[in-house]
């Protein structure tokens, strides 16, 4: 209970540091955003008045502040949350394009750790084979290339060349369904999956070849189990503890938009609604999104805390 | 003299490494008779853990260079193919570890630990090895075993983890147990219990038993045979009396006079050995005690001492002769112990 609280605390920090960095560094009158192209100074003060702009900080962090309890009716209540550029509810928008972000978020994390647990493990038992060096240079691959130039190479030789990737993007009216059936999400969670495999499959193998050597797979070896039981379940259960509590936290990181990926194969996700908003510095927007993001990585934190001390009894009671 | 249980004859042990082969075994025989307790004493880096987790085949010719031969119950276990060595880990040798509270894997419950153990050899249901692991607790010791059994290692105290291991290492009923430094990691008081317990359950399941040891103090009361080791190599090897009362080797001179004694009055200072053990990699020519033994001659600088015996039973590598080295340690060393 304390740590939800404190979760809490975390929310509204990250909430009132976006929020001074908006009052305090505006590129652009929010009201002159709303009114458009017919603009007068009557108009704007109107608007201002209207948004509540003339009011002192704290009032208006405080309007801003109470969409952020989570409460029907106040989470990202309309009154405030709605886009200066277009007047549409934030809230709607972010529920609307929430599932594209967790396809490719959930199909890229099943990718990354069928590609990058194996490698690890392979990579730590055969340790300085050319097994392991393939392995290891794969990593290296991963980890240097950027992602908007693998996500573009890709692109290049799988849909421009090759013609066997469909072409990026959702068509008008396919569904997410749809979508995934025609392997639109096969390339980004490619993608988005090559880094972070190479980052499992180098986190995989430090800690098993750290635990393989600890005093307790010695003591499995010396009462005769088979190297393949010493290896599974007393050298992966230490050694993946760890790498479950990294998964949880990347994928509640992701779920807050991957930016990149999602710009790059035209995804409306909550990546891409983020990055427009902070373009078209559409405060209310950018306050939501930003908040939806943080929402995901505390709430990762707590799951990955409970989950650990479910799979580590010495945590259990502290 | 029946057959011996374990004999280990000539036997090499050496790491190749980056900076050069690692002499950590080098040229060592034992042997060890049914329902013996042997002490093997020694240093840190005297090879002395390293003979016996050969023995274990828990280093392998893939890690080290491995020459000799290792003969357990008339087998050569270093010819074993490594599933039949598997087996006989657990079932025939068994071994604990010098400190507990790493080596019991923390995520398991220590009954489920040493039911795996039993599971691993013999094909009995869960329940029933549990019933048996409990068993086991329960002859170590460990009060409460059923509800014990169901905990895990971090909510046992030191002591009592080194039983749990014992009980591990004595569930299948081996012939030999291998207990590496078991009191090292141990408060004072727990120390004496452990090695009690381990004298018992010796006469209880008929083992026989190895402790290694870098304190002779610890294995006094314990041990039949007595083997110091020092750089890889056997200095001197006898009966307890041997040992204790008639030490041949400066080097076990030392071990001795570095014992705290609480049963005489404090008259003197300890006297440590002067100087650290040898790099394994550079070994020193000839005795490689002898940069460190106030008793050094010319020769022991260019001929490695045989291990030589005097009597049949109890002997020593070291140039000195015999009557020199009863003469010195009745002269300064026995009175001091």
């Amino acid at each position: 209970m304390r740590r939800i609280l404190f979760l809490i605390l975390v929310l509204f920090i990250i909430s009132f540091l976006t929020f001074i960095i908006f009052l305090k560094l505006p590129a652009t009158d929010p009201a002159r955003l709303v009114a458009g192209r017919v603009s007068s100074p009557e108009i704007l003060a109107e608007i201002r008045q209207n948004l509540g702009l003339d009011k002192p900080w704290y009032i208006q962090y405080g309007r801003f502040a109470k969409g952020l309890v989570p409460w029907p009716g106040f989470f990202l209540n309309e009154q405030v949350y709605f886009s200066y550029g277009n007047n549409v509810p934030v809230k709607g928008e972010l529920y609307r394009r929430l599932p594209v972000t967790i396809a490719l978020t959930l199909g890229a994390a099943v990718l990354w750790v069928i590609i990058g647990l194996p490698i690890g493990i392979v990579s730590a038992i055969r340790r300085r084979t050319l097994a392991d060096r393939a392995g290891m240079l794969f990593a290296l691959f991963g980890v240097s290339a950027p992602v908007f130039w693998l996500g573009y190479v890709l692109l290049f030789i799988f849909w421009f060349k090759l013609k066997w990737a469909p072409s990026p993007g959702l068509d008008v009216g396919e569904s997410l369904g749809q979508a995934m059936f025609a392997g639109k999400f096969i390339l980004p969670w490619l993608t988005l999956s090559l880094l972070f495999a190479a980052f499992y499959a180098r986190m995989v193998r430090g800690n098993l070849i750290e635990t393989m050597s600890e005093d307790y797979i010695r003591t499995a070896r010396a009462k005769g189990l088979s190297e393949r039981r010493v290896i599974f379940k007393h050298g992966l259960r230490a050694a993946l503890t760890p790498v479950v509590t990294m998964f949880g936290m990347d994928i509640g990181y992701l779920l807050g938009g991957a930016i990149i990926t999602e710009t790059i194969f035209d995804l409306d996700g909550i990546g891409k609604y983020t990055i427009a908003s902070i373009r078209d510095q559409d405060f209310p927007v950018v306050m939501a999104v930003t908040i939806f993001a943080a929402l995901f990585i505390v709430a990762a934190n707590l799951v990955v805390d409970v989950v650990y001390a479910f799979l580590d009894p010495r945590v259990r009671y502290t | 003299m029946a057959e011996p249980l374990l004999e280990v004859r000539d036997l090499n042990v050496h790491f190749p490494t980056e900076d050069g082969l690692v002499k950590a075994v080098d040229g060592v025989s034992l042997t060890l008779a049914q329902g013996e307790t042997l002490g093997v004493v020694g240093e840190s880096g005297s090879g002395k853990s390293v003979t016996f987790l050969t023995v274990m085949g828990l280093i392998t010719k893939k890690e080290a260079r491995i020459e000799g031969e290792v003969i357990f119950k008339g087998q050569n276990l270093l010819d074993l193919p490594a599933e039949e060595m598997r087996h006989i880990r657990g079932t025939g040798l068994s071994m604990v570890f010098q400190d507990p509270m790493t080596s019991l894997h923390p995520f398991y419950r220590v009954g489920d630990q040493i039911v795996e153990a039993i599971r691993a050899h013999q094909p009995i249901p869960k329940k029933e090895a549990f019933k048996q692991a409990v068993d086991m607790l329960k002859r170590v010791g460990i009060p409460r075993p059923e509800e014990r059994a169901r905990q895990y290692p971090h909510e046992f105290s030191g002591g009592m983890r080194q039983r749990a291991m014992i009980a591990m290492a004595l569930s299948l009923n081996p012939d030999l147990l291998i207990a590496d430094e078991p009191t090292t990691a141990l408060d004072v008081t727990v120390q004496a219990q452990i090695l009690d317990l381990i004298d018992r359950l010796r006469e209880e399941f008929n083992a026989s038993v190895v402790i290694i040891t870098h304190d002779l103090g610890v294995v006094a009361e314990h041990c039949n045979n007595i083997q110091v080791m020092y750089a890889g190599k056997v200095a001197e090897y006898g009966d307890r009396s041997d040992i204790y009362h008639g030490a041949h080797h400066p080097y076990t001179w030392g071990l001795l006079q570095s014992i705290t004694r609480v049963d005489q009055p404090k008259t003197e200072r300890l006297r440590p050995i002067k100087g650290l053990p040898p790099s394994l990699i550079f070994v020193p020519p000839g005795c490689p005690f002898h940069p460190r033994c106030p008793y050094v001659m010319q020769v022991c600088r260019v001929e490695v001492p045989p291990l030589l015996s005097a009597d049949g039973k109890h002997a020593s590598a070291c140039h000195l002769p015999l009557a020199d080295k009863e003469r010195i340690f009745q002269e300064e060393v026995e009175i001091r112990t």
